[in-house]
C-alpha cells in the first residue's frame, strides 16, 4: 500500500525539463550571466550524456531511413524517431544485467544496450557480421551477452516471453528485473493480458513498458482500446500503473527507477505508460493518411525530446549552440563510420542458409 | 528391467531429470496439486515443491510463452498441455517464438524447452478433444517432434528431449498411458531422430508411431498367420524423420504401408511415401499405401468414432493388396 502511494507521488513529481517548460514568463528571471537559473535535476554531465545518446539514436535511424530509400535495406523496417527519450531514459534506470525485450521497433533498444551500431546496420544490410548473421533483419535482433532478448515480429508475443524471462530471474533467486516493451496496439493482444495475470499472480520481477506512440500502424489508440489510459490496463490484475511523459528522458528515468525498484524488491510487476510519438510512418511504406502533417509538426516543435534537452543545456549555460553543433557533427561522423564498416562486411555466406536451425551437433 | 506404465515412465523421466538438473521444472494446468489431469505428474509437487512444479492459470498462449522466455534464460522448462488440442491457443509461441528464434538470432539464442501432453484420439470426446497434431508440428523447421509408443521409449525419449538444447514437441497418447512395458533400470536415454524396427520381416514394411504401432504390430501377427512377414517400424521421432531406416527397409521388402491416426492430407504418411517414391522408386514392387484417419472432425458416437480411425483389419487388407496376394 505504502509503495503504491509513493509511486503516485512520483508520478506527480515534475522533471526539471517539464518544470522549465511550465515556468510562466513572469517567473523568468535572467541570471547575472544572462542564463536562466535552472535546477537541472541531474549533474550537467548526465544531461549531456542523455542528449548524446538520444542524438545517436536519431541520427542512426535517419541514416537507416536513407539506406532504405536507396534500396540497400529490404523488408519491413520500423524507425524509432521521436521515441528516443523512452529507450534512453529507461536504459539509464536499468542495470546492465537486467534483461530487456521488445518488439520489431528494436534498433534503438539494441544500441542503448551497448550493441555497436555497425552490427545493427550490418544486419539490415544482410551481412555475415550483422548481429543475427543476416538471418533476422530489422525485426529480429538479439544479444544475450548484453541481456537483450529481441527483436520480435509478432505483435504482443514478446510480452509472455519477457514474463518467462522474469520467471527465470525469480526461479534463480536473482535480484534482476526484466524490462518488457510493447506498443499501444500490442496491449490489446490476449497474450498480454495472460502474461499480466501470471506476473501479478507470481509476483515476478518485471517492468512492463507500453510505448504509447498514439498509433498501432494507422489505428489511433482511442479507436483500438476501450480505455485510452493504457496504464490502467493492468489494474484488474492489481498491477500498479503510471502515466509518464515519454518525451522527457529525465521523467522516464525517474519513473523507470521507481518501477524497477518496486519489481526488484519483490513486489511484482509495474506498468509504465510512456506517452510518446513516432514522427515517421509505421514502417517505410506508410503513406500516413491517418494523421495530419500539422499533428506531427506540432509534436516535433513542442515536445521533441532532443530539442528539449538541448534547450535546457543551453539555457542553463552548460553548453552553447556551437558546442551542440559540434556534438552533432561528431555523432553524424560516428554513424557514417558505422555505415562504412557495415558496408564493408562480407555478405552472409550461402552456406549459412541451413545452419542455426538446430543447435550444432544435434 | 522393471515393468511400469507409460504414465509412470513419463513421470520417472521428469523426476530423474529434475533431480539431476536444477534448471528443469514442470509447468502447466493442474500439474501440481491435482497431479496432472491424466495423473502423469504424481508425486512431483511433493518431491520438488511449488517453485519447480508450477500450476498455471488456464492460459495456454501465455504460459507457453513464459516457458519459452524462461528457456531463453537457460532454464529447461517442461511445459505440459492438458492435451495438445488446447495448444492451438499457443501455437504462435511454439512456432513463431520457440522454433524460429535460434535461426533469427543467428544461433545466439538457444531454447531448451519441451512441450508435452496427450495427442491424438481419446475415447468418445469428439472433434475438439480428439486430433492428431503430429503433422502440424513436424512441418516446422526448428522443432523436434517425438511420439513414443511404449514405456521404455516414453522414458528414454523424454529424457533425451529434456536434455536436448532445442525445442521439442513431445506427443503422448492418452490411450497408451496405462499400457505397461519393460523399462531399463536407472538412467535410460534414447536417441532422438532414430526409428526402430520393432519386428523384422521381408515381405512388406509397415510404418507408424505412437498408438499406431499397436495396430501395425497386431496386423503383422495376423499377416504372419497368412505367411506374410511384415517388417514393423516405429518412427518414434516425426522430425527429424529417420528416412534412412525407412528406405533401408523398403529396399528389403519392396512394399510399404504407412498407418496414421490423423488426417491423410499433407500428413506424415504423405511425407514418408513421397520420400520412398523419390528415393527408392526402383525398389518398389507395388504402389506405396496409406491407412489413415477419415477426413472428418472426430465424431462422438462410438461406432462412428471407430469408423473414423484406422483399424487392424484395414491395415491387414491394405498390406495384402500391396503384396498382390488377393489378385
Ligand atoms: C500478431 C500480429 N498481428 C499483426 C501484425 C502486423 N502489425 C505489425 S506492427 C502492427 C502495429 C502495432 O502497433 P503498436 O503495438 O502500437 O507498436 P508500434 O508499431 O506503434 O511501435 C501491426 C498490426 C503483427 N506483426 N503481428
Ligand atoms: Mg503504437
Amino acid at each position: 500500500m505504502a509503495a503504491s502511494k509513493r509511486l503516485e507521488e512520483g508520478a506527480r513529481e515534475l522533471s526539471p525539463l517539464a518544470s522549465l517548460a511550465a515556468r510562466s514568463a513572469a517567473a523568468y528571471e535572467p541570471m547575472p550571466n544572462g542564463h536562466e537559473q535552472v535546477d537541472l535535476g541531474l549533474p550537467p554531465g548526465e544531461l549531456l550524456d542523455i542528449h548524446r545518446r538520444m542524438l545517436l539514436l536519431r541520427r542512426l535511424e535517419e541514416r537507416i531511413g536513407q539506406l532504405y530509400a536507396m534500396g540497400e535495406i529490404g523488408g519491413f523496417c520500423h524507425l524509432y524517431i521521436g521515441q528516443e527519450a523512452v529507450a534512453v531514459g529507461m536504459e539509464r534506470a536499468t542495470r546492465s544485467d537486467d534483461p530487456v525485450i521488445t518488439a520489431y521497433r528494436c534498433h534503438a533498444h539494441m544500441v542503448v544496450r551497448g550493441v555497436a551500431p555497425e552490427l545493427v546496420i550490418g544486419e539490415l544490410l544482410g551481412k555475415a557480421d550483422g548481429v543475427s548473421g543476416g538471418k533476422g533483419g530489422s525485426m529480429h535482433m538479439f544479444d544475450p551477452a548484453r541481456n537483450f532478448y529481441g527483436g520480435h515480429g509478432i505483435v504482443g508475443a514478446q510480452v509472455p516471453l519477457g514474463t518467462g524471462i522474469a520467471f527465470a530471474l525469480k526461479y534463480r533467486k536473482t535480484d534482476r528485473v526484466c524490462v518488457t516493451y510493447f506498443g499501444d496496439g500490442a496491449i490489446s493482444q490476449g497474450q498480454v493480458a495472460e502474461a499480466f495475470n501470471m506476473a501479478a499472480l507470481w509476483k515476478l520481477p518485471i517492468v512492463y513498458v507500453v510505448e504509447n506512440n498514439q498509433y498501432g500502424m494507422g489505428t489511433a489508440v482511442d479507436r483500438a482500446s476501450a480505455v485510452s489510459d493504457l496504464h490502467k490496463r493492468g489494474e484488474s490484475f492489481g498491477i500498479p500503473g503510471q502515466e509518464v511523459d515519454g518525451m522527457d528522458p529525465v521523467v522516464v528515468e525517474r519513473a523507470g527507477l521507481t518501477a524497477l525498484e518496486h519489481a526488484r524488491s519483490g513486489r511484482g510487476p509495474m506498468l509504465l505508460e510512456m506517452k510518446t510519438y513516432r514522427y515517421r510512418g509505421h514502417s517505410m511504406s506508410d503513406p500516413a493518411l491517418y494523421r495530419t502533417r500539422e499533428e506531427v509538426q506540432k509534436v516535433r516543435e513542442e515536445r521533441d525530446p532532443i530539442s528539449r534537452v538541448a534547450d535546457l543545456l543551453v539555457n542553463a549555460g552548460v553548453v552553447d549552440a556551437d558546442q551542440l553543433k559540434a556534438v552533432d557533427r561528431e555523432i553524424r561522423a560516428m554513424v557514417m563510420e558505422a555505415v562504412t564498416a557495415a558496408q564493408a562486411m562480407p555478405d552472409a555466406d550461402p552456406a549459412e542458409l541451413m545452419t542455426d536451425i538446430y543447435s550444432a551437433g544435434s | 528391467m522393471r515393468e511400469i506404465s507409460v504414465r509412470e515412465a513419463i513421470r520417472d523421466a521428469m523426476a530423474e531429470e529434475m533431480r539431476r538438473d536444477e534448471s528443469v521444472f514442470l509447468m502447466g494446468e493442474e500439474v501440481a496439486e491435482y497431479e496432472g489431469a491424466y495423473k502423469v505428474s504424481q508425486g512431483l509437487l511433493q518431491e520438488f515443491g511449488p517453485e519447480r512444479v508450477v500450476d498455471t492459470p488456464i492460459t495456454e498462449a501465455g504460459f507457453a510463452g513464459v516457458g519459452v522466455g524462461a528457456a531463453m534464460m537457460g532454464l529447461r522448462p517442461i511445459v505440459e498441455f492438458m492435451t495438445w488440442n488446447f495448444a492451438m491457443q499457443a501455437v504462435d509461441q511454439i512456432v513463431n517464438s520457440a522454433a524460429k528464434t535460434r535461426y533469427m538470432s543467428g544461433g545466439r539464442v538457444s531454447l531448451p524447452v519441451v512441450f508435452r501432453g496427450p495427442n491424438g484420439a481419446a475415447s468418445q470426446v469428439a472433434a475438439q478433444h480428439s486430433q492428431d497434431y503430429g503433422a502440424w508440428y513436424a512441418h516446422v523447421p526448428g522443432l523436434k517432434v517425438v511420439a513414443p509408443f511404449d514405456a521404455a521409449d516414453a522414458k528414454g525419449l523424454l529424457t533425451a528431449a529434456i536434455r536436448d538444447p532445442d525445442p521439442v514437441v513431445f506427443l503422448e497418447h492418452e490411450l497408451l498411458y496405462g499400457d505397461t512395458g519393460q523399462v531399463p533400470d536407472g538412467e535410460h536415454v534414447a536417441e532422438l531422430g532414430r526409428a526402430r524396427i520393432v519386428r523384422p520381416g521381408r515381405d512388406v514394411t509397415l510404418v507408424s508411431w505412437s498408438r499406431g504401432v499397436s495396430a501395425i504390430l497386431a496386423a503383422a501377427e495376423t499377416l504372419a498367420d497368412q505367411d506374410i512377414e511384415a517388417e514393423v517400424i516405429d518412427l518414434r521421432t516425426l522430425r527429424p524423420l529417420d528416412r534412412v531406416t525407412v528406405l533401408g527397409s523398403v529396399q528389403r521388402t519392396h512394399r510399404i504401408v504407412c498407418v496414421e491416426e490423423g488426417w491423410p492430407s499433407c500428413g506424415i504418411g504423405a511425407e514418408v511415401i513421397a520420400t520412398v517414391s523419390a528415393e527408392a522408386f526402383d525398389a518398389l514392387d507395388a504402389p506405396p499405401r496409406r491407412v489413415s484417419g477419415a477426413e472428418v472432425p472426430m465424431p462422438y458416437a462410438a461406432h462412428l468414432e471407430a469408423l473414423a480411425l484406422p483399424d487392424v483389419e484395414t491395415v491387414v487388407r491394405v498390406a495384402r493388396e500391396a503384396c498382390y496376394v488377393d489378385v
